[in-house]
């Protein structure tokens, strides 16, 4: 989308080396989290002693959803800004999708403790290994995306971005929606089915 | 033309030798880069062939007790390992980073800061596989490490998580690299260089690139939950725990197969750039070899539980991983078949890379076939883990891989190094590593069908197994001794072989069409790419006046070359130094983030890819 405003360099496609760079990168990524969620459901279904599904709390789990979901919408509206040149609107976008981002991780460290109390830890039962595992590895990229959120923000204050300067805020939404996309697959498959 | 003036003796040796470290460790030429992970991959080659060499001294004969069985287990583990990622595919990923943006008449790869990066992963991720050695024990769970013999009972040193951290460290270069195959590739091909005048040996590289990013992530999981079984208390591959090794070996094949054809297609790129040079033809087929390819690219991910038909499956199952698995014996052929039609009538120079070339369709051959046999699922319930199939993948591994490379180094020496390989060296190094491949690998069809069990440290005397592990050791001495002769050619031409000029082979490809070794841009002028052939048509071209060629040549404008940078070393080092610490101290590993912190800022601050 952003190509035609962004030739510094002649690309034989046209298109970004980093914005290509990065959509190889997320592929790959997919197998990753395909890996975990396979493993997940291989595991969910057998027989196990210990909690499992049943103490999952799926109303706060639902609203967490909400909030990262929502974020995406901000992380597009940051995109959107820096592409006009609104400088005030990319910054408060980005901050509003670090305090979504950061909610999000806030509710999941949360729901750990919770779930701990419960029964349920990362040795209690294969239910515990995977489903830590899985939601683990989400948290911690969406964590890794919360921080470098952080630095795109820190660096928008010096006038990098802006038309002519997208790419980097681009890349970062990137990120940012996939880790979104990882959990609405990650949501019915781990909470709302019962494999 | 320098003069005689200029002070040839140096000032002080010392200085101009770290001069020459920081310059090559901050480098991000794509040529320099490449020659960093082709001359880790001999370092590291050496460390594997010496490991084999303990391996067939220890199976000379019944009953020997040359090292402890213990000791043959980690030897044996580490062979495999080395061979596997810190020889074939670094080796392989550093003719890539050298020929690639060559053959497509590129400056440099996309990411060249990512480049340099990826060649330290490897590196440190390789030292810190061979540091377990000194450090309580090595891996000694086999290189495809089954489930259960690499939890703690079984392996109750920390060679396993060497092996996972290291193999995680040199996967993350591997992902590293693959981006930056994948962008420079599609998006850096100089005018008129399309997607079907490109090279072979890039088409396969950008298949290989494509190989590696979906295979790669299955083995980072696979390995982390492995970590977290030996290490947290979990218990993904115990059945005490609910678990089952079957998921092991699941995820390790799924990435492992793929693997197979990560560091065969390479190989076959190679060949299909030599073998049309010395026999002065044009490949025979070219859009046939490139459909296979990525045909062989699809099948390679379906296939992968004929590793595991022993464990025992659903027919049906079994059925169609065996039929999937002999479907992509048709790709392949299709290659034997270009290969040998590009011979067929062609003018034949027998030069060293061309016999090792012809050796690779030979001995592939040979290994290909017998992956039918061994996809024929009540055969290979009969000669799984049995030294058919050791015999069967060296001869698709070495027999073709590693004869590839030895070609492609006689190949492309002269273009690296500006000097060409003595070929009276170059035969008798290719005869010795051919007759020893043969006497080493092709008795180990004959053990396996008598039913000599693979990875066993010695094996009981009168069981009709004694001359054909002898004559196998025999013929790995042979090896040894080619090599030998490879490293002596290798320092020799260094110094004292003749000049090569520009294109000593007559090729066709871009690479040839600049200076040996080519200069820090690559190219002054790139000749008008309109077919397959640049160079040919160049030649051929009667309408064309070497003037003309000239006055046509297209030239660029702005050089732009990025500058060195430590980065890349500053990042390396803390990603090696996190993975460290998780088995020495965690303050390595607090150390290691702080270092990975101020890399990545540094990296972000300084401008470039």
């Amino acid at each position: 989308m952003s190509a035609h405003t962004q030739m510094e360099h002649h690309t034989t496609l046209g298109l970004d080396h980093r914005k290509l760079g990065f959509w190889v990168f997320l592929a790959s990524e997919c197998v990753f989290f395909m890996s975990l969620i396979i493993t997940f459901i291989i595991y969910s279904g057998r027989p196990q002693e210990g909690p499992t599904h049943e103490v999952l709390n799926i109303p706060l789990t639902a609203f967490n959803t909400f909030v990262l979901l929502t974020s995406s919408l901000s992380m597009v509206l940051a995109v959107d800004a820096t592409r006009r040149g609104d400088k005030r609107q990319m910054q408060l976008w980005l901050l509003a999708t670090i305090l979504m981002g950061s909610f999000f991780i806030g509710v999941q460290i949360f729901e750990y403790r919770e779930l701990m109390h419960e029964g349920l830890t990362l040795t209690s039962n294969l239910f515990g290994m995977t489903f830590y595992l899985l939601t683990g590895f989400h948290g911690a990229h969406v964590t890794f995306g919360i921080l470098w959120l952080l630095v795109v923000f820190i660096k928008s204050f010096g006038d990098t971005f802006g038309p002519q300067n997208d790419v980097p805020v681009d890349i970062m939404g990137l990120y940012w929606h996939f880790v979104d996309l990882v959990w609405v697959f990650l949501f019915p498959i781990v909470y709302l089915i019962k494999w | 033309m320098a003069t005689r003036t200029e002070p040839i003796a140096r000032p002080s040796t010392l200085a101009t030798w770290w001069d020459t470290v920081v310059e090559w460790a901050t480098t991000v030429d794509h040529k320099k880069v490449g020659i960093l992970y082709i001359l880790a991959s001999i370092v590291f080659f050496l460390f594997g062939g010496i490991e084999a060499l303990m391996i067939r001294t220890q199976l000379a004969g019944p009953e020997l007790r040359f090292i402890h069985p213990q000791t043959y287990n980690e030897v044996l583990t580490m062979h495999g390992t080395t061979m596997v990622f810190l020889v074939v595919m670094p080796i392989l990923t550093g003719f890539g980073n050298y020929f690639v943006p060559l053959m497509i008449g590129a400056r440099d790869m996309a990411f060249p800061r990512l480049n340099m990066l990826g060649f330290w992963l490897f590196f440190f991720g390789g030292i810190l596989l061979y540091l377990s050695f000194l450090s309580g024990g090595a891996p000694d769970a086999g290189w495809f490490a089954y489930a259960p013999l690499t939890d703690d009972t079984f392996s109750p040193t920390r060679g396993m998580d060497f092996w996972i951290l290291g193999l995680t460290v040199t996967g993350i270069a591997s992902i590293t690299g693959s981006i930056n195959f994948v962008v420079t590739i599609l998006n850096m091909r100089a005018p008129g260089m399309t997607l079907n005048r490109m090279p072979i040996f890039v088409w396969t590289t950008l298949v290989t690139a494509f190989l590696i990013l979906f295979a790669f992530p299955s083995l980072t999981v696979a390995t982390i939950f492995l970590f977290f079984d030996r290490n947290f208390g979990t218990g993904f591959y115990s059945p005490e725990m609910g678990g089952t090794p079957l998921l092991w070996q699941h995820l390790f094949w799924f990435f492992g197969h793929p693997e197979v054809y990560i560091m065969i297609l390479p190989s076959f790129g190679l060949i299909s750039e030599m073998i049309p040079v010395f026999s002065r033809k044009p490949i025979f087929g070219y859009a046939a070899v490139v459909y296979a390819t990525v045909a062989i690219g699809f099948i390679g991910f379906t296939v992968w539980a004929h590793h595991m038909f022993a464990v025992g499956m659903p027919p049906v199952v079994a059925a169609s991983f065996g039929a999937a698995s002999m479907i992509i014996a048709v790709p392949t052929a299709i290659k034997i078949f270009n290969w040998v039609g590009t011979m067929w009538g062609g003018s034949l120079r027998l030069r060293t890379p061309m016999l090792f070339a012809i050796s690779f369709v030979a001995m592939f051959l040979i290994g290909g076939l017998t992956g039918i046999f061994l996809a024929t699922v009540p055969v290979d319930w009969q000669l799984t883990d049995s030294y058919f199939v050791v015999a069967h993948f060296h001869y698709v591994l070495f027999g073709g891989a590693f004869m590839s490379i030895l070609g492609a180094a006689y190949y492309w020496f002269p273009k690296m190094t500006g000097r060409m390989m003595d070929e009276r060296l170059g035969f008798w190094n290719w005869l010795l590593v051919f007759v020893g491949f043969n006497l080493t690998f092709f008795p180990m069809h004959i053990l396996g069908l008598d039913g000599m069990p693979r990875r066993i440290a010695t094996y009981g005397a009168g069981l009709g197994w004694d001359f054909w592990n002898f004559v196998s050791t025999v013929g790995a001495y042979m090896i040894g001794a080619g090599m030998i002769i490879f490293f002596i050619n290798f320092f020799h031409s260094l110094r004292n072989g003749p000049e090569a000029g520009d294109n000593p082979w007559e090729g066709w490809t871009l690479e040839w069409a600049t200076a040996s070794p080519p200069p820090a841009h690559n190219f002054d002028g790139l000749p008008p790419i309109t077919s397959r052939r640049p160079l040919w048509d160049v030649k051929l071209n009667r309408v064309l006046t070497p003037e003309e060629v000239k006055a046509r040549l297209v030239k660029d404008e702005h050089i732009h070359l990025p500058p060195p940078s430590f980065w890349p070393l500053v990042v390396g080092l803390g990603v090696v130094l996190i993975a460290a610490g998780m088995i020495y101290t965690y303050v390595m590993t607090v150390l290691g983030v702080l270092t990975w912190v101020i890399g990545v800022l540094g990296w972000i601050q300084e401008k470039g890819y």
